[in-house]
């Protein structure tokens, strides 16, 4: 099935998709193209939410309902909100747009119709403030079934119009018109084990370290903080090792039968010992590089370790908190090369 | 616990008392070496690294001259902004140190601007200087060679007569015993001349490596820097090449653990022409490459390879094994230096700004331009030079000891050299006038009370630092020769208060994890001791050690850097290493169970 107007396969799309794949999209898109192993998956297209709006503005109008707010009506803006809301979640798709769905989910699972899946949305907007206020970081994991994905597409949409994020648009006069979502659609990861990795110290912030952190099971638990992962460092060129601090990982997300993850005790012998490997801390390091030069710059990923040994990457997004940074250089070149020494020989400053 | 309350500092020098019935020995040290009352008001610390053993009382010597030479560089010749020389006392056999900061800002200025018309040269002409150096030393090492043998024959030999010489024997000796201290001496300040120099050199790259990349190991920034074909690896290669000729003349069978060196020479003397072929290229390599000592020059007794082969063909067993096992023996020196460059490149490409960049070539360069001299030094003069020194005063030993001044040659380390020149004189004296010397009924005495002390002081633990403990240390001599800043003193002076804990931290010296058996060796004689997999555990270790770097599983020593000879050579090695833990040789007995993290510098005793 070849990528349309609706749906974009990752291996179709890449990061100057942005604007109709939305960034998480358009990054997994680009990871595939680079042949960078990502869990395969497809994009619904903003041009979906935009018929999908269309078809419901045809009964009555939203976007201008939602500009006709003030920002300090807050009332008014939770009223709708909800209202909103509902009508999104619970609104039919339109036909050519349900089945467009449910043939790319049939492409992606394959034989196996309960193949576990994610729903995240993938936001377009490049502003990042914007994107947190909105809650636009939904992600639904193990879901299972067409019609569950349908749902939780729905939910993603839905976001758009929760309180912060309608304020927010409000409070900054942001038109409606440019409002839109897309949502990436991916198989899951049956997670042994998985984590973060930044290629550049969020402690310190030297690009010359990759920091990884990870815990047994889905990569969930690491993110929502709910288990202290291990930590190691591995310098980015040689490859040395200089941290392995191991923590008491106590619990695990796994797959819950129904769907969804639940928190499981992780198995005493397992809790203080190191859940990577050297091999697999210089696979991840590798892999990291790999990313980071793909980009021109330092990255934020996500990673899991399948149950076959298998590294695959979930997410990449260009670090931010250090990059922002204006720092005075280090050094700077001198007309005499020998003045430098005088930091070692002139004394304290 | 009051310690907060309480100021933190290291016991004062006038607390430190001469272990009873030692009184004596301590009283042969100059007295510009003892500690005065006004030492109190200075800080000092001991410096292990260099004089990890109790001194005797001729060795001293080894510290008097370097100071000397050190001082003059810093203080005199280059002008070293914050800091003159290095002050030096004696007690117990414990050499403890003190730096000579300059503070007042007037006064550093006023320095600054005579350091840059002398420093500033020495770094542009550097290449020029450095080849000069090098004429200077091998000139120094042929004079040293050359000295006369000293003889006092009964009667003036007829030729010295009917040439009309017209002086005796008796005053070459004590002119040869002159010269060979002066050459001692000289050889110090030629050892300074460019020392300090490029040590400076290469900490401006390596501050810049660790401010630009804060999490970057010290074993790194020194791989970019180390040079790859330097001289001290030299007599360790030439160990790798006389292997490989073993096995290709087919006499590597006679090389076997616990065989003598004469027993091996020996027998490959009666196989005949293989024997001999093979005997040929060992003197190849001993001249001059054997000359390095297995210690770091400052202990007479630590012998050169030359002089005991004991280390050298101890060794060969091992190489002969992994040659045959199909490793590679020489160092590939190629891709060594490919890879040295690559690491620059890529760290490079990982600074933010082509300002950056700019200023990272012009360090690194620099260090590139000082560092041949930095690692390359050591070979002439720690080795090469004070072997023949001191085998010089011991032909000096072996005189008085013909002349019944002392049972044994080796006797005469226990003067100081200004007694033994006494002795000297004594003996021109005695040979000249015909009547019996003095120093026989003296000296055996003085040299077994001596020989007592050593071994009492030996036993005794002394304190890391003394006197107050300075709220900054801006020395750049004391920090980069000794790797000594506020940060090891605050660790020192809580050592004691970790002695519960199971870590020992160090520099993370040569990265990976090692368990196994600790073998403490304390001093040179018992490297013997250090079996397959072992891990070595040591005060601090010297080039020459190297071949016991193929046996060992992992190396812990109590003093260094990222620099020091154990890191470098535990990276050749690929072995962990965590160096300069202050006090592994103290807290981990010998056969005891340890891991090594050489990545995070953690030593764990396991039992």
């Amino acid at each position: 099935m070849p990528s349309s107007e609706i749906i974009g396969w990752f291996s179709d799309i890449g990061l100057s998709d942005r604007p109709t794949v939305g960034g998480k999209g358009g990054s997994l898109g680009e990871l595939t193209r680079a042949s960078i192993p990502v869990p395969p998956g497809f994009v619904v297209r903003t041009a979906a939410f935009e018929r999908f709006l269309s078809a419901l503005e045809k009964e009555e109008p939203i976007r201008p309902r939602v500009e006709s707010l003030a920002q300090h009506e807050l009332e008014k803006i939770t009223a709708l909100s909800e209202y909103l809301r509902k009508r999104i979640e619970n609104a039919p798709l339109p036909d050519d747009l349900n089945a467009a769905l449910l043939a790319a989910h049939t492409e992606l699972c394959g034989a196996d119709r309960n193949q576990p899946l994610a729903v995240r949305s993938s936001a377009t907007t490049e502003d990042a403030a914007d994107a947190s206020f909105a809650g636009l970081q939904d992600t639904y994991l193990w879901t299972m079934g067409g019609e569950s994905m349908l749902k939780y597409v729905r939910s993603c949409w839905a976001s758009l119009y929760s309180v912060p994020s309608i304020a927010y648009r409000r409070r900054h006069e942001l038109p409606e018109s440019g409002v839109a979502m897309a949502v990436v659609v991916q198989r899951m990861v049956n997670a042994r084990k998985a984590g973060v990795m930044f290629t550049r110290s969020p402690l310190t912030g030297d690009r010359s370290v990759i920091t990884i952190e990870a815990a047994w099971g889905l990569g969930s638990a690491v993110v929502s903080g709910e288990v202290t992962p291990d930590r190691f460092v591995i310098a980015k060129i040689t490859g040395e090792i200089s941290v392995r601090e191991i923590s008491d990982k106590h619990v695990q997300h796994l797959p819950a039968p129904e769907g969804g993850v639940r928190d499981v005790e992780t198995p005493e012998d397992l809790r203080r010992v190191p859940c990577l490997t050297d091999e697999e801390i210089k696979a991840l390091r590798d892999i990291g590089r790999k990313v980071e030069r793909h980009y021109g710059r330092p990255q934020d990923i996500e990673w899991a370790v399948d149950q076959s040994g298998e590294i695959l990457l979930l997410q990449s997004r260009p670090e931010t908190v250090w990059s922002s940074k204006d720092r005075a250089p280090v050094a700077k070149p001198v007309d005499d090369p020998r003045q430098h020494v005088m930091k070692i020989f002139g004394g304290r400053r | 616990m009051n310690t907060t309350a309480k100021a933190k500092g290291f016991p004062l020098p006038s607390s430190l008392k001469v272990v009873p019935g030692t009184e004596g020995a301590q009283g042969a040290y100059p007295y510009y070496m003892q500690f005065s009352k006004e030492d109190d008001d200075r800080f000092w610390f001991y410096n292990s690294m260099h004089f990890p053993e109790p001194m005797c009382a001729f060795d001293m010597v080894t510290a008097e001259a370097a100071y000397c030479a050190l001082g003059s560089a810093n203080t005199r010749i280059h002008c070293l902004p914050t800091t003159l020389g290095i002050d030096c006392r004696i007690i117990n056999g414990r050499v403890y140190i003190g730096g000579n900061a300059v503070t007042d800002p007037a006064e550093i200025a006023r320095r600054t601007e005579e350091f840059q018309r002398r420093a500033f040269y020495y770094y542009a002409n550097w290449e020029r200087l450095f080849a000069q150096w090098k004429d200077k030393m091998m000139g120094l090492i042929q004079e040293a060679e050359a000295l006369p043998k000293l003889e006092l024959p009964e009667f003036e030999p007829l030729q010295h007569v009917h040439a009309g010489r017209g002086i005796a024997s008796n005053h070459y000796i004590l002119e040869t015993y002159q010269k060979t201290l002066e050459g001692y001496f000289r050889m110090w300040h030629h050892h300074f001349e460019f020392l300090l120099l490029g040590y400076g050199a290469y900490l401006t790259f390596f501050d810049f490596c660790k401010k630009a990349f804060p999490e970057i190991s010290d074993q790194t920034v020194a791989r970019m820097v180390a040079g790859i074909e330097a001289e001290i690896f030299r007599p360790d290669d030439e160990l790798r090449r006389l292997a490989k000729c073993a096995i290709d003349l087919g006499v590597d069978n006679q090389f076997k653990e616990g065989r003598t060196p004469a027993e091996v020479i020996q027998s490959l003397e009666g196989l005949g022409e293989p024997g001999v072929a093979w005997l040929k290229e060992l003197a190849v390599s001993r001249n001059p490459w054997f000359n390095i000592n297995v210690g770091d020059g400052f202990y007479h007794y630590h012998r050169s390879w030359n002089d005991d082969l004991s280390m050298p063909f101890g060794a060969l067993p091992g190489y002969i094994a992994n040659a045959k096992k199909g490793e590679r023996l020489e160092r590939h020196t190629d891709q060594l230096m490919q890879e040295r460059k690559q690491l620059i490149a890529d760290y490079r490409e990982l600074l933010e700004t082509d300002q950056e960049r700019a200023a990272y070539d012009q360090m690194i360069e620099l260090a590139h331009r000082v560092f041949p001299y930095v690692e390359g030094h050591k070979f002439y003069c720690e080795h090469w030079y004070t072997n023949l020194f001191f085998n010089k005063i011991r032909e000096f030993g072996a005189l008085l000891s013909k002349h019944g001044f002392f049972p044994d040659a080796e006797d005469a380390f226990q003067l100081t050299h200004f007694e033994l020149e006494t002795a000297i004189v004594d003996l021109m004296m005695s040979w000249s006038n015909g009547s019996a010397p003095r120093g026989p009924a003296r000296w055996p005495a003085i040299v077994k009370e001596r020989r007592a002390a050593i071994a009492t002081w030996a036993k005794h633990e002394t304190p890391p630092a003394l006197g107050p403990v300075p709220d900054i240390i801006d020395d750049p001599a004391i920090v980069m020769l000794w790797g000594i800043t506020r940060e090891n003193l605050d660790t020192w002076l809580t050592a004691g208060e970790q002695k519960d804990s199971n870590e020992i931290r160090g520099f993370a010296a040569s990265n990976g994890v090692v368990e196994g058996v600790a073998r403490v060796v304390k001093s040179v004689e018992e490297i013997d001791r250090l079996r397959h997999g072992d891990i070595l555990v040591c005060q601090v270790t010297n080039p020459s050690w190297a071949p016991v770097f193929q046996k060992i599983a992992a190396a812990v020593s109590d003093i260094g850097g990222s620099m020091s000879h154990a890191a470098i050579v535990a990276r050749e090695y690929g072995l962990p290493a965590v160096v300069g833990t202050g006090t592994a040789t103290q807290r981990i007995k010998d056969g005891q169970r340890i891991r090594v993290d050489g990545g995070r510098g953690v030593v764990t005793l396991l039992s």
